[in-house]
């Protein structure tokens, strides 16, 4: 049990494509990342890998129990294997059970996939999938979608705040910036605030490029502890505080529709256990969702005060120059967003950066970095803290 | 009148406050209140989340409140794209709690949040099977 003191840190990572993956089955897909990240982590052989934890939303795939599946496909029989869900958060959850199964000492070496193929469904299959992540019995009877939950936010937000809905837009208009950077992106080109603004729309005042795109893809990571992490890299990314939190299901029972309350205790879970203020994040991958999400993003994490996520991004503040720069990969909103996939994806970017791997979107010397994953309409936050 | 009737599709047929539906039916729109601490609950609950007691009474709403939030649906989900684009609206109710529907003949430009607003029981009259539901109207 000596293992209990010791830090965990990741020393290796692997990253698809994400997007519209109708060449590859959902094994095929988390044996992209997976290759990659044994390739990624020096000296390591897949012997060598004690556990493999699955992040995803097993209702989209026609696949059932899909850890059994990809263990297989990826070859790690008959190592232990499980799934994690946590909605949209999924990725997070699995990152935050190896961690617990490594610091307990009953592993030492543990992958996480996480992988999504949401395109085996149409997107009113998805739409109405997704509504049922609100109560059922009191919300989705009147066709609530999860756009239309994030709408209800938004609407709120401008209302109490005075949010405009050009604040709104910029937040499309930097993620795809920097989406227009990332090669494993879904939408790698940049939009116009007049292009957002203008797109068709889906549940007032979100329109389409206010919407990350449902997406097929899948990331992957290589945990240890601090006594085999040298082996493996001569720059283990170290986790040093993890928050999870949960929050109404319903809408209707929540304190109010301006924040995410998951998040914000979350939040406050991880800087204590890092021991770290909003102010020192270099850079963060926070879950956008939708536009508005970031927004409430930037607050619930301590970024900017209450009401001021508007501001914030205005200011750009949250580009790569700015106080906290956040989703310099492209976010969901330009990488597309494979529920499962994507918490691992934001700490395989994360990763890049404190190691000054991220070409052309490095922030310059990023030594400390934060993810933000939030599940369903925020039911569940998962907050990871990473150090180089 | 049991439960499966509430809605335009139903999802959970069977559940502790079915007789909701029955009341919804004779147009009284009810929550539950806790036998034991009094707390009171819209959307209607059997069990008790504060005290942790499982016995409750039916206590009735005025339906009287105030527009919380709301959004108009374009991209609707399955099973419910023959009515797009609806507006969904969140009313915290008078007495406490918070009820999610539609809007009903509120012109778009007069939609305020915060806006006073009653809750009316309504029967759907365009599908041949019994569907209740409600709708958010002005006050």
């Amino acid at each position: 049990m000596a293992g209990v003191t010791l830090k965990i840190g990741i020393v290796g990572i692997g990253h698809g494509r994400f997007g519209n993956r109708s060449d590859a089955t959902v094994q095929e897909l988390a044996f992209e990342p997976f290759k990659m990240a044994i390739e990624n982590t020096e000296n390591l052989q897949r012997k060598d890998i004690d556990a493999l934890v699955v992040g995803s939303v097993p209702e989209y795939h026609m696949q059932r129990s899909l850890p059994g599946v990809v263990a297989e496909y990826v070859g790690m029989n008959p190592k232990s294997t499980w799934l994690t869900e946590a909605a949209c958060a999924s990725g997070s959850a699995a990152i935050r059970t190896a961690y617990m199964s490594i610091k307990s000492g009953l592993h030492d070496i543990v992958a996480v996939i996480g992988v999504q193929k949401m395109r085996e469904l149409s997107t009113q299959e998805i739409l109405a999938l997704m509504g049922r992540v609100g109560d059922v019995q009191w919300e989705s009877i009147f066709g609530t979608t999860f756009p239309g939950y994030y709408a209800l936010y938004a609407n709120r937000h401008m209302y109490q705040f005075g949010t405009t809905k050009e604040q709104i837009a910029m937040v499309a208009v930097k993620n795809h910036y920097y989406g227009s950077m990332n090669p494993n992106a879904y939408f790698q080109k940049e939009v116009t605030m007049e292009r957002v603004l203008g797109s068709d729309e889906v549940a007032f005042p979100l329109k389409v490029f206010d919407c990350c795109a449902n997406a097929d893809g899948a990331a992957c990571i290589i945990l240890t502890n601090e006594k085999n992490a040298k082996k493996f890299s001569d720059s283990p990314i170290w986790i040093e505080g993890l928050g999870s939190a949960s929050a109404e299901m319903s809408m209707l029972r929540r304190p109010n529709l301006v924040e995410i309350p998951s998040a914000v205790e979350a939040a406050k879970q991880a800087y204590a256990q890092a021991k770290i203020k909003p102010s020192q994040i270099q850079v963060a991958e926070v879950h956008d969702c939708f536009t508005i999400a970031e927004i409430m993003a930037y607050e619930n994490l301590g970024f900017c005060p209450k009401g001021q996520g508007g501001k914030f991004i205005e200011e750009k503040q949250s580009y790569i120059g700015g106080k906290n720069p956040v989703n310099v990969d492209g976010g969901l909103k330009a990488k597309g967003h494979p529920v499962g996939a994507t918490g691992v994806s934001m700490i395989v970017e994360i990763v890049k950066q404190l190691r000054g791997e991220a070409g052309k979107r490095q922030v310059p010397g990023a030594e400390i970095g934060l993810t933000h994953n939030v599940g369903g309409i925020g039911q569940y936050c998962f907050v990871h803290i990473l150090r180089r | 009148m049991p439960f499966k009737y509430f809605g335009k599709i139903n999802f959970t047929p069977y559940t502790k406050v079915d007789a909701f539906a029955d009341y919804l039916h004779k147009g009284r729109l009810m929550g539950t209140k806790c036998k034991k601490c009094g707390e009171r609950y819209f959307p209607p609950r059997a069990d008790c989340l504060k005290c942790i007691n499982d016995e409750f009474e039916w206590v009735e709403y005025s339906g009287r409140g105030t527009l919380h939030s709301y959004s108009k649906i374009y991209a609707a989900p399955k099973g419910f794209e023959d009515i797009a684009p609806y507006t969904i609206g969140v009313v915290d109710l008078e007495e406490g709690g918070r009820l999610l529907s539609w809007l009903k003949d509120i012109p778009e430009n007069e939609i305020k949040i915060d806006m006073p607003v009653k809750v009316v029981p309504r029967i759907f009259e365009e599908i041949e099977e019994i569907k209740l539901y409600y709708t958010i109207e002005k006050r």
